[in-house]
């Protein structure tokens, strides 16, 4: 019995399912690229980034932020999709299996992480199609670009943890649609993804600045060259890639123990 | 010895309700037991209890030799379950959930593949096996659960309800499935609805009601207990009760029962068919009308309506 084994066949089983219910693919893209159009476009002349207010300068400032976004809200899908399995049938044909205990649960996560990568893709297509150009305010190279985004796969990973204990703890997946969704919001807006935290009040600017969530998005800035870095003496801020990765790591190690707890007991 | 299925006094409680109250269960290895009891009876918690799906409140549980609540692993290396309601990937096709079923007993991808091919052809869906199961039939996807409960020929198996919904073709099938397993040394739990399923297929019965065994053993021993042949007579018309009860007070052995709405006069007999005759002579002889007149043998359908009060699908518990 090996979990790695039977994570995958498990992660095969959600890929195909995938493939049958393409729709919840697509939505899961066009959500994400709406997003880029219209904070681009509908808010990109009016923010102010440190002293600029050049829309150019809010793009590109932007984008890091609905990466961030964008892998985050995916785990809601997540989590719809453990409820769903919790109350079907097919469950209990997994629990009376010799598998290992964890891989209905990580199974799920790897094909998330499949899902996300193809969304980051194509998200970062459009970004470049609208204006973002990596490199704008500092120098950068692939390398570094290529670990903004394993960044960003790291937490979305992480954050699929968190979705799939929600999932483990309601009675419907739309409850954990809609319970998964609930908390993004101000985890996502409470930070640096959308605008410069330094203009925040100040307890909201702590928040902002310890929240794991801006931890990723200031690493990618830095990595990506972007412009608008905080500033801020927080350590996360000044140690974002660092910071990154601990916060993540911690995410995982705490919230897969707590799900694959919760996986066991839940029918028993 | 214990057998290859052995339960001590497994009890179970959801909220006010005695799911299980106290069932000792144990199945000789490579025998059938069928498991019978009306809606409600506890029938399906004490096989999610043997296949490590429920922890009971208190009891004990081997199974192949290895303790359930100890070692639920273990146990279900050595099982194979097909439970009540389907167990299938509704977007997965016939062949890809069998091959799924089939690495996750840790096999290898080849093997796994080869077994899948081999079940459906097996179980009738080998044109329908690259179908997702959304589209079939509820019998279909009953066999493809039964099939995903054989793909390593467990020691032990266990299934709810397996004919339920199959159509008679198919439920014979099923059967000359099990005899085969049963044969090749397999032991089996099989609850069911249709007393005459466990009559062919199980070698001892165990009836349960409200949580608790009211019965068990072989389908003879239990016939007997409800008694031997009977003549039973339906007259034509409420006047002529009287006149068959007398009868076959006459002929019969025993007490007679009358069931006045059926217009039904049962009475018990020995000497079978010639006495039979009889009976229809001496009712002819007196002009009474009669509709139907058989010689009965107890089936376990009168086994389960004495036992239970009630006959089977009736008298949910509450
Ligand atoms: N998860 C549960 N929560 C609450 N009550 C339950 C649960 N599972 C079973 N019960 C109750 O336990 C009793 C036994 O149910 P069980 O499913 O074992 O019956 P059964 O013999 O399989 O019936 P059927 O022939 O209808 O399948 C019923 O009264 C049922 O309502
Ligand atoms: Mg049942």
């Amino acid at each position: 019995m090996s979990t790695m084994s039977d994570s995958l066949v498990i992660a095969r089983r959600n890929l195909i399912r995938m493939t049958r219910i393409p729709e919840m693919v697509l939505f899961g893209l066009v959500q994400p690229v709406m997003f880029v159009v219209l904070f681009t476009y509908v808010f990109g002349g009016s923010m102010k980034i440190g002293n600029s207010t050049d829309p150019d300068v809010y793009k590109n400032f932007l984008m890091a932020g609905i990466f961030a976004q964008t892998v985050t809200f995916a785990t809601a899908g997540a989590g719809a999709g453990i409820a769903e399995d919790m109350h079907k049938g097919l469950i209990d044909r997994f629990r009376s299996l010799p598998m290992a205990r964890g891989a209905v649960l990580t199974g799920r996560t790897f094909a998330d992480l499949v899902q996300t990568t193809l969304t980051l893709v194509v998200l970062a297509v459009v970004a470049l199609i609208v204006g973002w150009r990596p490199g704008f305010a500092d120098s950068t190279n692939v390398g570094k670009i290529l670990g903004g985004f394993a960044l960003l796969l790291l937490l979305g990973y992480a954050f699929t943890w968190i979705g799939a204990l929600i999932g483990l703890s309601v009675r419907t997946p739309e409850a954990a649609t809609s319970g998964g969704l609930i908390w993004l919001f101000p985890v996502t807006f409470i930070s640096n993804a959308f605008v410069d935290s330094s203009q925040m009040t100040p307890w909201l600017r702590h928040i902002a600045e310890w929240n794991p969530f801006s931890a990723t998005v200031q690493a990618c800035r830095r990595l990506f060259g972007d412009p608008g870095l905080s500033q801020s003496g927080a350590w996360p801020m000044q140690h974002p890639v660092w910071a990154s990765l601990i916060y993540s790591a911690l995410i995982i190690v705490v919230f897969r123990t707590l799900a694959v707890r919760k996986y066991r007991s839940a029918t028993a | 010895m214990p057998g290859a299925i052995h339960a001590e006094g497994l009890v179970k409680t959801f909220g006010d309700v005695k799911a299980l109250d106290g069932v000792d269960l144990d199945v000789p290895e490579g025998t059938v037991l069928g498991l019978l009891g009306p809606n409600g009876a506890g029938k399906t918690t004490a096989v999610r209890v043997l296949t490590t799906l429920l922890r009971p409140d208190s009891g004990t549980a081997v199974v192949a030799g290895v303790d359930v609540l100890q070692n639920p692993n273990e146990v279900r290396r050595s099982i194979g379950l097909s439970g009540q309601f389907a167990a299938v990937d509704e977007y997965l096709t016939g062949r890809e959930n069998l091959q799924m079923v089939g690495q996750l007993y840790q096999m290898g991808a080849r093997e796994a593949k080869a077994r899948a091919s081999e079940l459906l052809e097996r179980f009738s869906l080998a044109d329908a096996a690259d179908r997702t199961a959304k589209t079939y039939s509820g019998g279909m996807r009953r066999r493809l659960d039964l099939a995903a409960a054989l793909v390593v020929s467990p020691p032990v198996m266990f299934m709810d309800e397996p004919t339920t919904g199959l159509d008679p073709r198919n439920r014979q099938a099923l059967w000359e499935v099990i005899q085969e397993l049963v044969a090749g040394g397999t032991t089996l739990l099989l609850t069911t609805q249709y007393l005459e399923e466990a009559d062919h297929l199980a070698h001892d019965i165990c009836v349960i009601d409200r949580g608790r065994v009211i019965a068990r053993g072989t389908s003879d021993q239990l016939k007997a207990r409800t008694g031997g042949e009977r003549v039973e007579v339906v007259v034509h018309e409420r006047e002529g009760i009287a006149a068959a009860e007398e009868v076959l007070r006459v002929l019969g052995k025993g007490e007679t029962a009358v069931q006045e709405h059926t217009r039904k006069v049962t009475v018990p007999v020995v000497g079978g068919a010639k006495l039979l005759a009889e009976v229809i002579r001496e009712l002819d002889t007196r002009g009474v009308e009669i509709d139907d007149i058989g010689l009965r043998r107890p089936t376990l359908d009168d086994v389960f309506i004495s036992l239970t009060g009630h006959g089977a699908g009736k008298g949910e518990a509450k």
